[in-house]
Order: structure tokens, then sequence, then C-alpha cells
């Protein structure tokens, strides 16, 4: 079974992307699709009744929801196995600046605007920098200049990273996006891990205390301007 | 070197195959792409700008020199020999116009950075309101975003292929920017549903429901009518100038003469 990671903030067209990966893919292997998100989501109804294919979605809930995702994603596999897929895709809640849900195997693909300005791809971290692939969307609103302009910045700040530019209401310019995930591995369960570092997550914060200032907290903390408990905290 | 362009049929919006074998389009060679609102202009100039494979929602598929493109023609603007300007005047990049340019410029391969006081210099020579290098690309009006990206087009992209999707809008001095691209030796193509600008190509390919309907070429008569609209628009031209500057129109400005 081969695995695709969806990754990017929310309205990038992540689940517009999908819909064409669907489209293009679905009559020549089994897809089935898991959204992971914080509160609310509907994807899962929509791509089943458009496409009759297998979703589920998750509810994070309190946790990250890439925290939650690495949790729940062995029982994902063993759902999507279930169900004879030759395709999982997860498409992640998008919220989490700090995690990035990219695993060590599979594809991990990073979907942003083309009007999310031009400091998003610095301000994303580890979901840019970790990703296999960046779909750069809604090409169809902006010039070619600021095009270029936005490809670039990701060149510098991420060389590494396969750049692809589309209109993913109507699919442009994806056969490579199509090749490269017909041409990736299967995933071998048993080996599969995160890629990043994910962020040490525990503090009193996390455990529902509301008191303001960090005199009040323990474990990460962080003053505003200091570098209290410097050795726990690893949001750089 | 781009010798030529070949655009191969699609299907128009009904899903029919457009009636034509290929089009092609050689180096020096102008042409104006006219039809109603919503009949494909924009997608058709489009589809070249991408490099379609029959991957848009046109089916059509673009050639150069005769050959499908290599992906990384297709994905890297430093080997992009087509430059477009939409039809879009918003610029979302929170940048100065000088790093606008710089980081296209860079995106273009281009060392030398006098490109980008020489852009915003032509760009003031398409609009009548100021851009300076520190104007932020958020805030220019319709019209500058316009001039810029026009001048961006010309000097930093600097391809041999042009596409220019409707420049008689936005109020730009449209014939000082159709004097500095006419006859550069490169693949102009203007979208328009301005008279002038059609008349002004030798070729022009009428669109209609998502396909090309026809191609023409220039007649002798339409050349003549081409000089008598230029004519005429130049005199729009002035008194749109002296409506803007707030002066009252005479009889003398209305006067025109035909050949
Ligand atoms: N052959 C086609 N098949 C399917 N959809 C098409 C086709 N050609 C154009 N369209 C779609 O029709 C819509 C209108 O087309 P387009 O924007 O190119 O029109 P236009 O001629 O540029 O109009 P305007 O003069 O208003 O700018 C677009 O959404 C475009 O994607
Ligand atoms: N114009 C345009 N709109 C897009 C594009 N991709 C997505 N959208 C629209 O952007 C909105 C958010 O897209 P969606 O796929 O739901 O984003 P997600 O939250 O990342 O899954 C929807 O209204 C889409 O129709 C695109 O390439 N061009
Ligand atoms: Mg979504
Ligand atoms: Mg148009
Ligand atoms: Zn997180």
């Amino acid at each position: 079974m081969k695995l695709l990671m969806i990754a990017g903030p929310p309205s990038a067209g992540k689940t517009a992307l999908v819909k064409q990966i669907i489209k293009k893919l679905m009559d020549s292997i089994k897809i089935v699709f898991l959204k992971i998100d914080v509160v609310k989501a509907y994807e899962d109804i929509e791509l089943k009744k458009e496409f009759k294919i297998v979703t589920k979605k998750f509810y994070s809930g309190d946790l990250c929801p890439d925290h939650a995702g690495v949790m729940v994603m062995a029982d994902a596999l063993e759902w999507a196995e279930g169900n004879s897929a030759d395709l999982l895709i997860v498409e992640s809640a998008g919220l989490c600046l700090r995690c990035a849900p990219y695993l060590n195997q599979g594809l991990g693909i990073v979907v942003l605007s083309s009007i999310s300005g031009i400091h998003a791809p610095e301000k994303m971290g580890a979901m840019v920098s970790l990703a296999d692939i960046a779909v750069i969307t809604k090409i169809d609103l902006v010039s070619q200049a600021e095009r270029e302009v936005l490809i670039q910045k990701i060149r510098e700040v991420h060389p590494g990273v396969i750049l692809l530019e589309t209109n993913a209401l109507q699919g442009t310019s994806l056969h490579r996006l199509y090749d490269l995930i017909s041409n990736s591995k299967d995933i071998d369960k048993e080996t599969l891990m995160l890629k990043g570092n994910p962020p040490l997550g525990t503090c009193t914060i996390c455990v529902g205390k509301k008191e303001i200032g960090w005199k009040h907290h323990f474990g990460v903390i962080q003053k505003l301007d200091g570098h209290v408990a410097e050795y726990l905290f690893r949001g750089e | 070197m781009v010798r030529d362009i070949t655009i191969m049929p699609g299907l128009d919006k009904a899903g029919v195959r457009e009636n034509f074998s290929v089009i092609t389009l050689c180096a020096g060679e102008t042409v104006s792409i006219v039809g109603p609102t919503g009949s494909g202009k924009t997608a058709f100039i489009t589809d070249i700008e991408l490099l379609a494979q029959g991957d848009t929602s046109t089916r059509r598929r673009v050639l150069l020199n005769g050959e499908v493109p290599d992906d990384e023609v297709r994905n890297n603007p430093s080997l992009k020999p087509i430059a477009m300007i939409t039809q879009k005047t918003k610029c979302f990049a929170d940048l100065t116009a000088e790093e606008f340019l710089q980081i296209h410029a860079r995106a273009r391969g281009i060392k030398n950075f006098g490109i980008v006081g020489d852009t915003i210099e032509l760009a003031n020579k398409f609009t009548g309101e100021k851009i300076t290098a520190e104007s932020r690309v958020t805030i220019l009006s319709g019209g500058q975003t316009r001039s810029l990206m026009i001048a961006d087009a010309i000097l930093i992209g600097a391809a041999p292929v042009i596409l220019l999707d409707e420049i008689e809008n936005a109020g730009i001095f449209k014939q000082e920017v159709l004097r500095i691209i006419h006859d550069s030796g490169k693949i102009v193509i203007f979208v328009t549903h301005d008279p002038v600008i059609a008349l002004l190509t030798k070729k022009r390919i009428i669109m209609e429901h998502g396909s090309v309907k026809m191609v023409l070429y220039r007649s002798e008569s339409e050349v003549r009518a081409a000089q008598n609209l230029l004519e005429l628009d130049n005199r729009v031209s002035v008194i749109r100038e002296n409506l803007r500057a707030g002066k009252t129109i005479t009889k003398d400005l209305l006067a025109v003469n035909f050949y």
C-alpha cells in the first residue's frame, strides 16, 4: 500500500488537490481517505459522496492534530489495509506549525496557496521543510511574476523540495504529481517512523491550568523575553 | 531559442473537438485573440503559459519548436521562455517593488541588479501615478500594478514569447506599451477587446464557446482602418488625459481627420 500525507494551512486547497488525485487515479487503484482535524471536518462525507470511496475522519480534540495523527496512524493503516486499499490519503488539519505529519516512507505533500503571502513558507517551518513535494494552488488568482517570486522564495528556503503549481479546481499541470504518486514505494509498517522531531508537548497549560503568566506554570515554560528551561523548549 | 509555438486542438466548453488542425506562431509574429467575454481567450493564452499537455480544462497541447517541452522547462521559471501579463491587478506578496523585482530577477536567473531600477523606470512610462522602489506592491493601484507587471515582463521576464491579457484596461498608456513591444522579434499575443490593438496585429484568432472559431489575416483595407483608428485613439487619449488633469474639453480637441 502507498501512503500520501497532505498538510497545509486551512483553505490552502488540500481537499481540492485530493479530489484531483482521486479523480485521476481511482480507475487504476483503490483509494481510501482519512481526514484528521481538531473539531469539525466534512471532507469524509464530501469525498465519499462524490467518488464513492471509503473515507473516515478523526477528531483530535484537545491534542495537537499532528500528535494525534501519530497516535492513530498504526490503526489507520490497518483500517486502510482492511479495506484492501492500494493508496491511503491522509489530509491533516494543518493548524500546528511546529509539527509535521510526514513519515519516513510514502510521500509528504505540503499545499500552499499563492495568495497566502510571501512569508508563509518561512513561517510554516517543518510543515514545508520536511515535505517531499510542495504544491502551490490558486495560481489562477495571481500574476505570473508573483507566482515566480513565491516559487523562488520557497526554493531559497527549502532547496530540495519538488515544486509544482496548479489551479486545484481544474487540476492543471498535475501530471508530474500523478507520476510521483504512482511510482512511490509501498510502505513497510514495521519501520514506519515520524520524519521530524516533534516538540515536547507537555506543560501545565496542556493539562488545563488557565492562570496567565509563567509563575503559575511548570514544565515546558518560557517567559516573553527570557530563556527559562531552554533545554526543554524546542520551538526554534 | 524559440522559433515557433504549435497549438494542437482541444475541446470546447461542450466537449466537442476544436475545428483546426494546428496553429503555429513563429518568432516575430504578433497575434490578437478576440471574442466575447467568457469565450476562452484567457484560457487560450494560459494554455501557452503553462505549456499545456492535455492537462488543462481545454485539453489543448502546446509544443515548443515542434517538440513536447521538458518538465523542467514547465516548472522552472529561469528556463521558461514565456512571460505573461495576466488580467490580475492585485499583488499579495508583502514586499516593496524593489524587493519583488529583485526576487523575480533571481528566479529568472538574472545577475545584473541594475535591471530593477530600469524596470521601475520603464513602469513609470506606462502610468501617470509614480511608482517608487519603496512602494509596497500590495497597495499599488490597479494601473500601477499592471504597469509594473508589464515592465517586469519586458525586462525581467525578457522572454521570446510575451502574452498580454487585456492591457487596454486599468488606464495605462497602452500605445507606449505597444511601441516598445512591437518589432522586437518576439512572439507577442494580445488578448483584447480593443479594436486598435486587434487591427495592429497581422493575425487574429477568434474565440467562441471555449474554442478557436477561426484564424484571420489582416486585409489591406484593415491596415488603413488601423491607421484611422490609431489617430482616433490618440485623440481619445488626449481627451482622457485632459479630463484626468481637471481640464475642460474644447472643440478643436475633438476634430479628427480620416484618411
Ligand atoms: N475549452 C474549454 N473547456 C472548458 N472550459 C473552458 C474552455 N475555455 C474556457 N473555459 C472556461 O471558461 C471560463 C471563461 O473563460 P476565459 O476566462 O478564458 O474567458 P475570456 O474570453 O478571457 O473572458 P473575458 O473577456 O471576460 O476575460 C473560464 O473558467 C475557463 O476556464
Ligand atoms: N481559485 C481557486 N480556488 C481554489 C483553488 N484551490 C482551492 N480553491 C478554493 O479554496 C477554498 C479552500 O479549498 P479546500 O480544498 O477546501 O482547502 P483545505 O482547507 O486546504 O482543504 C475552496 O473554496 C476551494 O474551492 C485554486 O487552485 N484556485
Ligand atoms: Mg480540506
Ligand atoms: Mg479573460
Ligand atoms: Zn503540534
